[in-house]
């Protein structure tokens, strides 16, 4: 008997009864791989995503204001954690997985690499990039990696939180003076379409949606989310007095169009060539350089407390 | 008006701090540390806030915390030369937060005991805030201490940069012990205490720290002092640039 092949279809036949997948079980490497990939990249994309947000940190136009900026990014840096140890149970390290990140080789989402100009982007972001990361997450709670769907039942109770601090953020500015509506406005143009393709390429351009979708990584496809995500919004604007960009509410199909994405842009983000790639890169490795002297210490000083414990038992 | 300036000085000591290491979100030397970075931030401010609430409160002319926080001049704030020193590296970090928690920690404590049995409205409420401030700060206290002994006991690199921290920071440790007249006047009504009285007990907490750390007082003790009263770094124009922009920039506007 052909043992891999019996070891594939227990694995498969798991899946197909909802039995989650867990770190010991026997599964197929391009599993591992395709769950290594997806977690670090999410993981990732909370370390990266902490960056735009903390660009505003000191800025905040009240102190209430400021303390839910903080604990905010805190969360995301909390996300990040969960998810850098789901990883590892696959089999690989923090160390590696923030090499693969420092060169390149390693994605996280793209939304980061775009700006945050002014204070409604805390909201913006909150409300689109927080909103759209929810959809996808919603679905990853009931991923079939246990520790993954584990870690991904506390982002999704946080992110959700976000989604609406992100939108009473906007909704205060909505109400406020006619800088403020035009500040509001202006930065929901900006953040809209770029939140849109956060749901990744079109499904029929989309490489890796088949395989996933059998293994229940992922459930739902690229389309079928960003249309919910649209068909949401659109109707939460409508309590701002604001508007999303090329939105149109179609008879016929029941759902909100939402006119063309630039994917060439997409993909040139994605490449590296989005307003703030070099930027993001460039303060992670820095900040993960900078620190080296301290983690180095941090070590040291634990050996050698070790090795000052190991002699006190010995002369006792 | 004793009491007013009294609490605005804690917390605008406590904002200041606050917003230094806030600077750090994102940026610290790893995950873990980032968030006890953004966590001590998060207590600060959150002090500072419930403080200048009070503040706001029993002057009664209508300002909100976020007017003495954010709409002051400089010279109006009275936070210590410490906690607006820049980050430097996070040697110069944890030992900034050494410095103040070693001073903050006792001089909570203390004013605790004076507010005991005292009925004012006013009162009542700082006890509550420094009741559960003395938690936050007892937990700085010991995260600066530990991280100070880690990095002076732990390789070569760490203990120099925390050698050049010592020099570049103990200048501004002495301050806080330094009474004036707002202080006695807070003594003499009752709550307020006498920073000197502080002293001992916060050098005697350094000396065993360092002698853990293996780092030594330097040999110049002289004190930097003058932003209790007001006068402040060069650094702290540009600290309030960024702290005020949005309030500057579009006044009387809710957030
Ligand atoms: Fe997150
Ligand atoms: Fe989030």
């Amino acid at each position: 008997m052909d043992t891999t092949k019996n070891l594939e279809e227990i694995f498969q036949s798991k899946i197909d009864h909802e039995i989650k997948i867990e770190p010991k079980d026997w599964m197929p490497d391009a599993y591992r791989k395709t769950l290594i990939r997806q977690i670090s990249q999410h993981a990732h994309s909370e370390i990266v995503g902490m960056l735009p947000e903390g660009n505003w940190i000191t800025r905040t136009p009240s102190l209430r204001r400021k303390v839910a900026l903080l604990a905010k990014i805190q969360d995301e840096a909390g996300h990040g954690l969960y998810l850098y140890s789901a990883a590892e149970t696959l089999g690989i390290t923090r160390d590696q997985l923030l090499d693969e990140l420092h060169t390149g080789k390693a994605k996280y989402s793209s939304i980061f690499n775009y700006p945050a100009l002014t204070w409604a982007d805390m909201g913006s972001v909150g409300w689109l990039v927080d909103g759209a990361a929810i959809m996808n997450q919603v679905m990853l709670c009931r991923t079939s990696y246990g520790p993954y769907a584990r870690a991904m039942v506390r982002i999704c109770k946080e992110e959700s939180f976000h989604h609406r601090q992100g939108f009473e953020i906007l909704l205060t500015l909505s109400q406020g003076t006619e800088a403020q509506k035009k500040m509001c406005q202006e930065s929901i143009n900006r953040w809209w379409k770029p939140a849109l393709m956060m749901f990744g390429p079109p499904d029929e351009q989309s490489s890796n949606t088949e395989m996933s979708m059998k293994w229940k990584i992922k459930r739902e496809t690229n389309d079928e989310l960003r249309q919910r995500f649209v068909d949401v919004a659109a109707e939460q604007v409508k309590f701002l007095n604001m508007t999303l960009p090329d939105v149109v509410w179609n008879e016929s199909t029941g759902h909100y169009d939402f006119g063309a994405l630039d994917w060439d842009h997409f993909w040139n983000v994605v490449k590296g060539n989005g307003p703030c790639n070099k930027q993001r890169l460039d303060a992670r490795i820095k900040a993960h350089e900078n620190g080296a002297w301290v983690r180095e210490a941090a070590l040291a000083f634990a050996e050698k407390q070790k090795i000052r414990q190991q002699s006190q038992v010995k002369t006792a | 008006m004793t009491f007013y300036d009294y609490i605005i000085r804690l917390a605008d000591n406590n904002l200041i701090l606050g917003h230094r290491l806030s600077e750090w979100c994102g940026h610290g030397p790893f995950l873990e540390q980032d968030m006890a970075m953004t966590n001590i931030s998060l207590d600060l401010i959150g002090q500072s806030r419930s403080m200048y609430a009070l503040a706001a409160e029993i002057n009664s002319k209508g300002e909100s915390e976020d007017d003495i926080a954010f709409l002051r001049l400089e010279h109006e704030y009275q936070n210590l030369l410490l906690v607006e020193q820049p980050n430097g590296d996070f040697a110069h970090t944890v030992l900034r937060q050494l410095f103040f928690a070693s001073f903050q920690l006792p001089l909570y404590q203390a004013m605790l005991q004076k507010l005991q049995g005292m009925t004012e409205e006013h009162f009542v409420t700082l006890r509550g805030i420094l009741e559960k401030a003395v938690m936050e700060v007892t937990y700085h206290k010991r995260w600066s201490s530990e991280w100070v002994i880690r990095l002076g006991d732990g390789t070569a690199e760490s203990h120099s940069r925390m050698v050049t921290a010592v020099n570049e920071l103990y200048r501004y440790y002495g301050e806080a012990f330094i009474s004036d007249a707002v202080d006695d006047a807070a003594v003499s009504e009752g709550y307020g205490v006498r920073p000197e009285e502080l002293k001992a007990e916060a050098d005697q907490y350094i000396d065993d720290i360092f002698r853990q750390a293996n780092l030594n007082i330097p040999v110049d003790t002289y004190m930097q002092r003058g932003g209790k009263q007001g006068v402040h770094s060069e650094y702290m124009g540009y600290l309030l640039s960024e702290l005020q922009y949005m309030q500057r920039a579009y006044p009387n506007a809710s957030w």
